[in-house]
């Protein structure tokens, strides 16, 4: 128990997909003009990570891995098929992207129509990938480890979104230089907030 | 390639625009906005950026050419599925092409070679461009677009690898000297967030010398 809270309080601060691994950063930088907008763009974002991450572990498991396909029969115990991982990984993203597409249609008509193009994107945002590769490289132990972790990045990414956005909202209030308005600045502020949360280094509980 | 009558020269001054148009006006990370996760990741050092770069160059070539090819075939409800596909098989070849030559550069990039098919310029390109151009002229653009993107890749590099350790292609260029006179390499160039102001001071140049480029109604 402890060591999933730890997992979760650590994805979400420690290895923020935004300001520590760039995850996911261009649909932050593009949707994170109003904080509502960004409020669904991020609840999607947690949701597709807590499902998608899960189901990838089952798959690089019980299929991908070295000796992953003993459980059907011994003669399999040699077979490494992780060359495949991407194109599975990539796959499950883009059908359950597709999946909670069609939710979010038919459930929150007005929030569908807000987010837009950036729906489907979310199957080329890199932050659902990134989670997948991770969970691989980091080997979790179990399929609860793997979904706190999918979660904690998810919560992370959301909340960075939010962060920026809320800026966003106010910069427009202020003298920047008319060079550095619009992406110029957001870049740097992302940077400052970057700064910001490497202070949660080395947090462990 | 089929010869047709009205062929226009190889490398006609359309083409050619297509090739220099990315690298200023329309960069794919500085203006179109696209790319930047493994962007930033890899840039600590120049020799990572490099590496990332050609990668990127290898993909986006190849596939803006597939995708041009098969573009009558594909329906147009699943071409995201197709578009990732053919992306996911080129960056699957990168990815053991590096493991085999370049292991210890492609431990460096860990994750982000395969962040490659997410990576929205091939995806961005594909859609905007080669879905509806000819192989060539989708090629062209490709290569652009990846250069463009490589470009600002090994400017970042360098100036982080120069100023966080004293390096550049792991070979030292800040003399010894220096440091016995008191200079020290900037550690929090070697951090994250520091590629994200560096590239925001790249953006500041470029609009600074490009007015036009200045958005007029920010956020």
């Amino acid at each position: 128990m402890e060591n999933l809270v730890n997992i979760f309080v650590k994805s979400i601060f420690v290895d923020n997909m935004i300001f520590a691994y760039f995850l996911g950063m261009c649909s932050y930088l593009a949707v994170s003009k109003t904080v509502k907008t960004s409020t669904g763009l991020g609840l999607a974002v947690v949701f597709v990570l807590g499902i998608t991450v899960p189901i990838n572990y089952l798959i690089h498991n019980y299929i991908l891995k070295e000796g992953a396909l003993a459980w059907i029969s011994p003669q399999y115990a040699d077979v490494d098929l992780s060359f495949l991982s991407f194109i599975l990984f990539i796959a499950v993203i883009a059908s359950m992207v597709q999946l909670v597409e069609m939710v979010i249609e038919k459930f929150s008509p007005t929030l569908y129509a807000n987010l837009g193009i950036f729906l489907p994107l979310i199957a080329v945002n890199c932050s659902i990938l990134g989670g997948s590769l991770f969970m691989q490289e980091r080997a979790y132990n179990s399929l609860g480890e793997a979904t706190v972790f999918g979660l904690g990045s998810g919560v992370g990414w959301f909340l960075a979104i939010i962060g920026i956005a809320a800026i966003r909202e106010k910069i427009r209030y202020s003298n920047v230089p008319p060079a550095l308005r619009g992406l110029g600045i957001t870049f740097i502020i992302t940077g400052l907030m970057g700064i910001a949360f490497m202070g949660f280094m080395g947090i462990k509980l | 390639m089929i010869m047709s009558q009205d062929r226009e020269p190889l490398f006609s001054s359309k083409n050619l625009k297509l090739l220099r148009e990315p690298l200023d006006d329309s960069n794919p990370i500085t203006v179109q906005v696209l790319g930047i996760c493994s962007a930033l990741a890899i840039t600590v050092k120049l020799e990572p950026s490099v590496v990332m770069a050609l990668s990127v160059v290898f993909v986006m070539g190849v596939s803006n050419v597939v995708v041009s090819l098969l573009r009558s075939s594909i329906p147009p409800r699943i071409r995201i599925i197709v578009q990732l596909t053919v992306i996911a098989s080129l960056v699957i070849l990168v990815d053991e092409f590096l493991a085999a030559f370049a292991y210890e550069v492609s431990k460096q990039l860990s994750v982000f070679v395969g962040l490659i098919i997410t990576n929205c310029i091939i995806m961005g390109r594909l859609e905007a461009f080669a879905l509806s151009n000819k192989p060539w002229p989708s090629f062209l653009d490709g290569i652009g677009n990846a250069a463009g993107y490589g470009l600002i890749l090994v400017i970042v590099g360098f100036v982080r690898e120069l100023f966080g350790s004293g390096t550049i292609w792991g070979y030292q260029v800040i003399p010894e000297g220096a440091y016995g006179m008191g200079y020290e390499n900037n550690g929090l160039m070697i951090l994250p967030p520091m590629a994200l102001v560096t590239v925001g001071i790249i953006i500041w140049i470029q609009r600074y010398r490009n007015r036009k480029l200045i958005e007029e109604n920010p956020s």
